[in-house]
C-alpha cells in the first residue's frame, strides 16, 4: 500500500562529490582541537560508532512491538515514555523527555521539528536527511496530507491528522497501528515490520507480505 | 529571532524526497546518517566539543540559527553545524580569532554574526574519554527542573501565543504567533531556552512551564494545499510545546 510512488533511487542528497574544502577544513579543526587538548580523537570514533551501530530504530521498533503485545507495556509507555522505555535499557542524550502518540481507526501522528531537528535519538537514532530538509520542516504542518502523499502514505478523509512540532525537549514517538494478519506472532517477528518511518509517523506499518499477496 | 530556521509554514521550498523504498531484510540501512566523512567528523566534534561543558543546548541552537538568512538556507544540514560549532569555540574563546583565522577557507566562514551569547569563565575541563563519553551520551542531559510552582493555564484553556519577535534566541515558531490554542498538557518546569541560550555565569537557570498547546490546523493554513488533489481534513491539530511567557490569556 505505501511506497507504491516511491524512486528506486536515493533523492535525499544531491550527487556532487564533497566540496573538498570542507573536508580540508573540518581535518584542519579537529587536528586543531586535538592539538590544544580540546578533544581526544578516540572520543570521536566513540561517538560515531553509537550512532552509527548502536543506537538507532531498531531500539524504537523494539518498543513498539512490546506495546502491541503487551498490554500493561502499552499503558505505561503511553503515562510515561521516558520510564517504560527506559525499562527497555533505552535511555540517554534527546531522549530525556519521552511522549509517545498513538495511531487508531480514526488519528495518524505525524512528528516534526520545524526550527530545527529534534528527534527521540534514543529510540529512533539519528534523523534521516529529508526529516532535517526545509520541504519537510516548512510543511509538515502546513499540509500534512499532502507531505505524507509524497511517501505513498494515503489516509481515510475522516482520519485525522496530528502533528507534533518537537519545539522544546519533549522528543514524541508514534505507536502505529499494528496490521492485521499478525495475530499470534511474537515481539521480535513484529519488531521487524515496524519501519523507522512509521514511527515519524510518515508510513504506516503495511502488513506482512503474504498478505500483500493475496490481497 | 525569526530566522530563516523558523521554517513551519514557509512556502515555495517544493517536495518532500522520499529516501529510497526500505530494503525489508536490512530496516536500519536504507539510508546513509552521513553522506561524507567530514560531515561525520563535524556531529562528532560537536557532541565532543559540547562535553567540555562550556556551553548550553541552547546555546549550540542559537549559534546555528543566528546566521545571516542566506547562509542558513544555503548550508546543508552538517555544514551549519559546524558554523555553530565554530562560533561557539570563538565566543567561549576556546579558540582564538587567528586560529580560527589559520584553517583552510576561513574566508568561507561567518563567524562574526552578532551573537549575544555570553563567554564563561568555566575551567576547561579535561575531555571526556571514550568510556566517559559513553556514559554521558547515555545520561543525556535533561532539562525538567524539579519546581513545583503552579501552572497559570489549565488542561483545556484557550490561550493566545504572543509574538516573541525578540532578537534573541526563541522556541515559539512564528506560524503560532498570534494564534489561539487550548492547552493539551501541562509537562512541569523546563529550562526557559530564552534566558538560557544568553545566561551569563552569575545568572541562575531559569524554568518555566511548558505546555503542549493544540490547534486546528485549519485555523493556522486556511488554504495552503499545494496538491489540490489531497484532499486536507479540518479536524487536523497540530500540537506545539510552548512555554508559559510565550502564552496570554483574556
Amino acid at each position: 500500500m505505501s511506497n507504491s510512488e516511491d524512486h528506486d533511487h536515493d533523492h535525499d542528497h544531491d550527487h556532487t562529490a564533497p566540496p573538498p574544502e570542507l573536508e580540508l577544513r573540518v581535518k584542519a579543526l579537529e587536528s586543531l582541537l586535538v592539538e590544544k587538548g580540546l578533544v581526544n580523537p578516540d572520543t570521536l570514533n566513540e561517538i560515531i560508532d553509537t550512532y552509527e551501530h548502536r543506537v538507532g530504530p531498531r531500539n524504537g521498533a523494539q518498543v513498539v512491538a512490546k506495546a502491541w503485545t503487551n498490554a500493561k507495556f502499552r499503558q505505561a509507555l503511553l503515562a510515561d515514555a521516558t520510564d517504560a522505555v527506559a525499562s527497555l535499557g533505552f535511555m540517554g542524550r534527546q531522549g530525556e523527555h519521552l511522549k509517545v502518540v498513538e495511531n487508531s481507526a480514526s488519528v495518524h501522528n505525524l512528528v516534526v521539528c520545524t526550527l530545527c531537528s529534534c528527534y527521540p535519538w534514543t529510540v529512533l537514532g539519528l534523523p534521516p536527511a529529508w526529516y532535517k530538509s526545509a520541504p519537510y520542516r516548512s510543511r509538515a504542518v502546513s499540509e500534512p496530507r499532502a507531505v505524507l502523499a509524497e511517501f505513498g502514505t494515503q489516509l481515510a478523509d475522516t482520519t485525522r491528522v496530528q502533528v507534533w512540532d518537537s519545539t522544546a525537549e519533549l522528543r514524541y514517538l508514534v505507536l502505529p497501528q499494528r496490521p492485521a494478519g499478525t495475530e499470534g506472532w511474537s515481539e521480535a517477528q513484529l519488531a521487524a515490520l515496524v519501519t523507522r518511518n512509521a514511527m515519524i509517523g510518515v508510513e504506516v506499518v503495511n502488513p506482512p507480505e503474504t498478505n500483500e499477496a493475496s490481497r | 529571532m525569526i530566522g530563516a530556521h523558523d521554517l513551519g509554514g514557509k512556502q515555495g521550498f517544493g517536495r518532500v524526497l522520499p529516501m529510497r523504498k526500505p530494503d525489508a531484510s536490512a530496516p536500519d540501512r536504507h539510508e546513509p546518517l552521513f553522506h561524507a566523512e567530514w560531515e561525520r567528523r563535524a556531529f562528532a566534534l560537536t557532541l565532543a566539543t559540547g562535553m567540555l561543558g562550556q556551553w548550553n543546548i541552547d546555546e549550540s541552537r542559537h549559534a546555528r540559527e543566528s546566521q545571516e538568512p542566506q547562509r542558513y538556507l544555503d548550508n546543508s544540514y552538517y555544514e551549519t553545524w559546524l558554523v555553530g560549532l565554530q562560533k561557539l569555540l570563538h565566543a567561549k574563546g576556546l579558540l582564538k580569532p587567528e586560529e580560527l583565522e589559520s584553517l583552510p577557507f576561513a574566508a568561507s566562514v561567518d563567524i562574526s554574526t552578532s551573537l549575544s551569547i555570553p563567554r564563561h569563565n568555566k575551567p576547561v575541563i579535561e575531555p571526556p574519554s571514550p568510556a566517559k563519553a559513553a556514559e554521558l551520551l547515555a545520561k543525556g542531559g535533561p532539562t525538567r527542573l524539579s519546581d513545583s510552582r503552579r501552572p497559570k493555564y489549565a488542561v483545556g484553556t484557550t490561550v493566545q501565543v504572543l509574538p516573541m519577535t525578540h532578537a534573541g534566541h526563541t522556541r515559539a515558531p512564528e506560524y503560532v504567533h498570534g494564534a489561539m490554542g487550548i492547552i493539551h498538557a501541562i509537562n512541569g518546569v523546563h529550562i526557559y531556552p530564552d534566558a538560557n541560550a544568553h545566561r551569563r555565569d552569575e545568572d541562575a537557570v531559569v524554568g518555566e512551564i511548558l505546555y503542549t498547546v493544540s490547534f486546528a490546523r485549519v485555523a493556522l493554513f486556511p488554504s495552503h494545499a499545494l496538491q489540490a488533489s489531497v484532499k486536507e481534513c479540518n479536524e487536523d491539530r497540530i500540537f506545539v510545546d510552548l512555554w508559559e511567557p510565550y502564552l496570554t490569556h483574556d
